[in-house]
């Protein structure tokens, strides 16, 4: 059964409203009572690192080193390449046939290295970039907040900003632990440790930090101590982490690594799982039962891990790479998104059968205009990422606008779900924030006692709640829209085949 | 021997048949990588078309058949010594004398001769597939007096061969040190297959660096040593050496680059096969076995889960059921049914009662080993006397979790159970001492055994009961010790006022006699005496975290029981019909938390936080050292596994009131 936002409830009117709240079934502006802390960062007070590592490098190098020196130099900096390069430049001081060898070998590892890229061309762009890209925060480099995530058991949530440091909040606590570390550069990912109180997993540029925040410390800045460092060659940078629902393993991806890093994070000690296609791996999410894992890769395909016998199944898309995606609570059901489309996809697992064949859609997100006061608002585009709250009654989908045009902004839409007896979902609202904010990321409250909570984070450095007050026992038969059971169900075909 | 015996069906029918598989399965891949060898060893970069033919004729040739064999019987040799040496406890000497000790063991030489000829042969078969100039030891040559042609000594091939029992000896040697022979358990499960591809990368890369340290460290030990075998092996095999070629062991010969890429290809080779020997067997043995929880047949009762489960002599198949045990925990509601079931005449919940309480039997024996490392340290830091014994003794009792070990008389200084290499084994797994021939069990004749390790086998009843009177770790101390009671006291610093030195503990509690007394003072002097002397100081100083990782190096069972324990009782919330998790929750509930108590404890101690070094590729395993960080996050895990299952119904559990007030913070995330 297909949603399309055309059924939606019109947005409320932009401007005067800068919260909301659902209660009595509709998206209302007005002031939730949360007791949650809510911080604004800015740009301005963020000094982020404006400058790459190699343009200040060019500025400070003296240029009359030894040639010995300058290779040393490049080959610590940029490895066989940048020594290659150096030893090319400087023809004149090298013999003939060493700067004609070093040009030819050159020519050789760029060529295949831009053939390697032309099959994935994802291993072209920098490691910025390519966090930049992967990462499901929408518009990543220019955000002051990078990352968020909450803790899955208490009322704490971890912040990374722009100026790669981590904030801690907690309710009812005034001070705001700040974590830095030499290694934390460009986070990715942010994701606390299941059943603990303290460890917290971030995705870094070229390694993943554990830290370990003693909750009952009064320190605001824990030393760098507190932190490991888990790394391996070949697998950076990481852009999505996954911990086992029940804390004992961490799966880390990274773009450029055809392995996902099964890591047993206390005893440091890492198990590749390589699959050869794809070229990589951008994005993790384990069920919360805690028996699959979905593990998407830059090109058309993902892959979903039993994580029993650690075997996958592969998912050949048609169109695109899988952007994000979310597991219903049971781990019955996966909706998923492919990047360049504006459809949801679902699937669904039963543990008998084994899998299911193909996924169907269900919703259409193609852009819609809804009049507004100040003319027509457009609302849809692609799917950013995905979010389910852990009651599995509330789905909310942050959509792409148009960076262009003013009236077509980014907007988070939520729907109401419900999985039996067949999977259905239903409008219940846009969230839409300040005049001139926009939602960039998005995740529910794991244990909200009156519903759901979900958490924004705003382009403008802001980060709300909002609260979806409802009883959880469904929704009644007579608030189901007509338009719905008419709705198209086009069902639209993926193919499997099963890896092991 | 008896327990062997009546349990034996595991080994015979499991271990063997892995065993013989992963020995079939390096036999069948060893044509595979012998070809890949041949073509590398004849590689020509400008003849493509000749190479690939030159190799094909090679593979044929009944010289290479012949090798072939040759290497089958070498791989047949690795295997079954896999097979007899490997152990999933790892020896951790705790000083480098106890280290020396191992590697100069009567059985380790033993190993290190066979593994010395092994690699001659694989070397002597690497030279006749290579050919060439490599393939004889005796050359034809030309006399300059007479011309007549004689047959002279091929130092190359020579060279190749000592290579050969260089890597065999440096392989063995290696072994001990990096406890090659330690098994260890992948925190994932994966089919062999899968999980051999995975492997294979990192095994081809250990070889390479492997055998590249081995060619330089022979090269350097050939240019100095070499013309002693040399001409030891011209005399005696009466072969002349050829003047007219440049000797091997000068910079010259040996800046020779084929014969270095060569020795380094054959060396890659060799540890390759040895290698791929040990990661075959690695993953037949620690694949997960499935134990029936229950059987309708009474004859198999021996073989269901919680008889196996509380199995001391067999330490393969406890780990594999204790594994099995966390494995069905978590994936598999219809073996947990089982394991929450009542027996049907009498209903009685035998399985679970066996399951839990082996496990809690198994964290308790940890708690114990852990205070009583905690006071051991605890009294060395201060200088003792003979009045001192008193002291420990009141100490430990009061710290004491089990009431157990105060009517055992003490020791004075009660040193750490697991200070020799081997008794790491002893005292770990609570009395699965007397698996004398199992073979994962480093038994009292593996090299790894230190002779005192053997003396305490010796003392100990095999058939000791452990569940319920749970037998102090200091009995297992009576024993002499050899290198750890001198060691303690240079670690001290402290004057060496030691009556632990003597090898009657006893003798502390009785009245010294005067003779005993003089004997006494003079080895004091003695030892004061070499306390002083720098070299005595290096082999005898503990290496900082030994102690640390000994004391866990078996933790892969305790941790594979707190998930097992804490994944059951979760379940038990909503699957346990009867009820029967319910009258075992208390004492799991403060067995955690003592077990915690004593972690956090033990964390507190030098040494014992610091992280290893990460370790460079290598085929030795090393994640016994992590262990202890293993085993303090699995724990913290299982606990609050159960607190968050059971939430506010846990004030229901009658424990005490500091438990309570511990599993408070559980709740409400504070740890």
């Amino acid at each position: 059964m297909m949603c399309s936002l055309a059924v939606f409830p019109p947005p409320l009117a932009a401007g005067h409203t800068h919260t909301l709240m659902e209660q009595h079934n509709e998206l209302q502006a007005s002031d939730p009572q949360v007791d949650l802390p809510s911080p604004q960062f800015t740009r301005d007070t963020l000094k982020g690192h404006s400058r790459a590592e190699s343009s200040s490098k060019s500025a400070f190098l003296d240029q009359r080193d030894t040639l010995w020196r300058r290779s040393a130099g490049a080959w610590r900096d940029a490895g066989l390449y940048g020594l290659l390069d150096q030893i090319t430049n400087s023809a004149d001081e090298v013999p003939r046939c060493v700067s004609v060898g070093s040009s030819c070998l050159l020519a050789l590892l760029r060529w295949s290295s831009s053939f390697h890229g032309s099959l994935f061309p994802h291993l072209t762009l920098s490691s910025d970039e390519m966090v930049a890209e992967f990462s499901q925060m929408l518009d990543w480099s220019d955000s002051a907040v990078r990352s968020f995530s909450w803790h899955p058991h208490t009322d704490k949530f971890a912040v990374a900003l722009l100026d790669d440091s981590i904030k801690i909040y907690k309710p009812h606590s005034s001070t705001a632990p700040t974590l830095k570390h030499r290694c934390q550069r460009s986070v990715c990912a942010l994701q606390w440790k299941p059943l603990c109180g303290s460890a917290l997993a971030v995705a870094c540029q070229s390694c993943l930090l554990i830290w370990h925040v003693d909750p009952a410390s009064l320190s605001t800045r824990p030393s760098s101590g507190c932190a490991q460092v888990l790394s391996h060659p070949g697998h950076s940078p990481i852009t999505s982490i996954a911990w086992s629902p029940t804390g004992s393993l961490l799966v880390s991806a990274s773009p450029v690594d055809t392995a996902m890093m099964v890591w047993d994070v206390a005893a440091e000690s890492c198990v590749p799982l390589r699959r050869v296609g794809g070229g990589g791996v951008t994005f993790l999410s384990w069920s919360p039962d805690g028996s699959r894992l979905l593990a998407a890769t830059p090109s058309a395909l993902f892959r979903v891990w039993e994580t029993r016998m650690w075997t996958c199944e592969r998912w050949p898309c048609l169109k695109g790479s899988c952007q994000s995606a979310c597991w219903s609570p049971d781990g019955a059901c996966l909706l998923l998104s492919i990047q360049g489309e504006r459809l949801i996809y679902a699937l669904s697992f039963s543990d008998l059968t084994g899998g299911p064949k193909a996924a169907t859609v269900v919703a259409d997100l193609s852009e819609t205009s809804f009049p507004g006061p100040e003319g027509d608002l457009t609302v849809g585009g692609e799917v950013c990422s995905l979010s389910w709250d852990p009651r599995g009654e509330r789905l909310a989908v942050l959509l792409k606008g148009d960076a262009q045009s003013t009236d077509h902004p980014s907007v988070i839409a939520v729907f109401k779900t419900r999985c039996s007896p067949a999977f259905e979902l239903l409008p219940c609202g846009f969230v839409m924030g300040e005049a001139g904010a926009e939602p960039r990321f998005m995740q529910f409250h794991p244990h909200f006692q009156h519903g759901a909570l979900l958490t924004v984070c705003w382009s403008d450095g802001r980060i709300t709640h909002v609260p979806f007050y409802f009883s959880s026992a469904g929704l009644s038969d007579s608030q189901r829209p007509a338009a719905l059971s008419t709705a198209d169900r086009s069902i639209s075909r993926l193919y499997t085949e099963d890896l092991h | 021997m008896f327990s062997m015996k009546q349990n034996c069906w595991f080994i015979r029918k499991v271990v063997i048949w892995r065993a013989v598989a992963s020995i079939a399965w390096s036999v069948l891949l060893l044509p595979i990588t012998t070809a890949v060898f041949v073509l590398l060893s004849r590689f020509s970069l400008f003849h493509p078309i000749q190479w690939i033919s030159d190799c094909t004729n090679l593979l044929t040739a009944s010289s290479t058949i012949f090798s072939l064999m040759v290497l089958c019987a070498v791989v047949l040799i690795t295997g079954f010594f896999n097979l007899e040496f490997y152990t999933l406890v790892p020896s951790i000497p705790c000083s480098r004398v106890a280290l020396l000790g191992t590697v100069l063991h009567p059985l380790q030489c033993v190993h290190s001769l066979v593994y010395s000829s092994m690699g001659m042969l694989v070397m002597w078969c690497a030279s006749v597939i290579i050919s060439g100039r490599y393939s004889t030891l005796g050359t034809p040559c030309m006399q300059n007096e007479s011309g007549d042609v004689l047959t002279c000594l091929n130092e190359y091939h020579l060279f190749l061969l000592l290579a050969g029992a260089f890597m065999g000896y440096s392989h063995s040697f290696l072994g001990v040190v990096k406890n090659m022979y330690y098994v260890s358990f992948q925190p994932i499960q994966q089919y062999k297959y899968p999980q051999f591809k995975g492997c294979l990368p990192m095994l081809l890369k250990c070889s390479v660096i492997q055998s590249l340290y081995s060619t330089r460290n022979f090269a350097a030990l050939y240019f100095f040593f070499g013309y002693v075998p040399r001409a030891w092996i011209s005399s005696t095999l009466n072969l002349p050496i050829d003047s007219s070629l440049q000797p091997l062991d000068s910079l010259t010969g040996l800046l020779d680059f084929s014969l270095l890429y060569h020795l380094s290809i054959s060396g890659t080779f060799l540890y390759f096969t040895w290698y791929l020997t040990v990661l075959i067997f690695r993953i037949y043995a620690t694949e997960a076995y499935s134990f029936p929880v229950q059987s309708t047949f009474s004859e198999d009762a021996e073989r269901c889960l919680p008889k196996v489960v509380g199995e001391k002599s067999t330490l393969v198949m406890k780990f594999l059921a204790l594994q099995d045990l966390a494995l069905l925990s978590q994936h598999s509601p219809s073996r947990r049914q089982e394991v929450f079931s009542l027996s049907q005449p009498g209903g009685h919940p035998h399985n679970w009662n066996a399951i839990s309480g082996e496990c809690l039997c198994l964290l308790r024996d940890l708690t114990q080993r852990l205070v009583a490392h905690q006071d051991a340290v605890a009294s060395n830091g201060r200088v003792k006397s003979q009045s001192a014994s008193s002291d420990t003794r009141s100490a430990s009792s009061s710290s004491s979790v089990l009431s157990g070990m105060e009517d055992v008389p003490e020791t004075p200084r009660p040193t750490v159970p697991l200070r020799t290499p081997g008794s790491v084994f002893k005292s770990s797994v609570g009395g699965m001492h007397s698996s004398l021939t199992a073979p994962f069990t480093p038994d009292v004749d593996s090299p790894f055994c230190s002779p005192a390790i053997r003396r305490l086998v010796g003392q100990q009843d095999p058939q000791s009961p452990w569940f319920g009177t749970v037998q102090s770790p200091h009995i297992m101390r009576r024993g002499p010790k050899l290198w750890s009671a001198s060691t303690e006291s240079q670690s001290n610093g402290s004057p060496p006022a030691s009556p632990a030195i003597a090898p009657s503990p006893p003798a502390a509690n009785k009245k010294p006699s005067f003779l005993a007394q003089w004997l006494q003072n003079r080895k004091e002097q003695v030892k004061s005496f070499l306390a002083k002397r720098v070299l005595i100081v290096y082999l005898f100083n503990k290496l900082p975290e030994a102690s640390s990782q000994a004391l866990f190096a078996d933790s892969q069972a305790h941790i594979w029981a707190l998930q097992g324990l804490s994944h059951l009782v979760a379940a038990s919330f909503s699957e346990d019909q009867f009820g029967v998790v319910q009258t075992t929750l208390p004492s799991i509930l403060s067995s955690l938390v003592v077990l915690l108590e004593a972690v956090d404890r033990h964390f507190k101690l030098p040494h014992a936080s610091s992280k290893p070094a990460r370790t460079v590729c290598s085929m030795g395993d090393s994640t016994y050292k992590t262990l202890r960080f293993a085993l303090r996050a699995a724990l913290k895990t299982a606990i609050y596994k159960i607190t968050t299952t059971f939430g506010e119904h846990l004030n229901a559990v009658n424990i005490s009131t500091e438990h309570r007030k511990r599993l408070q913070q559980f709740l409400e995330f504070k740890e």
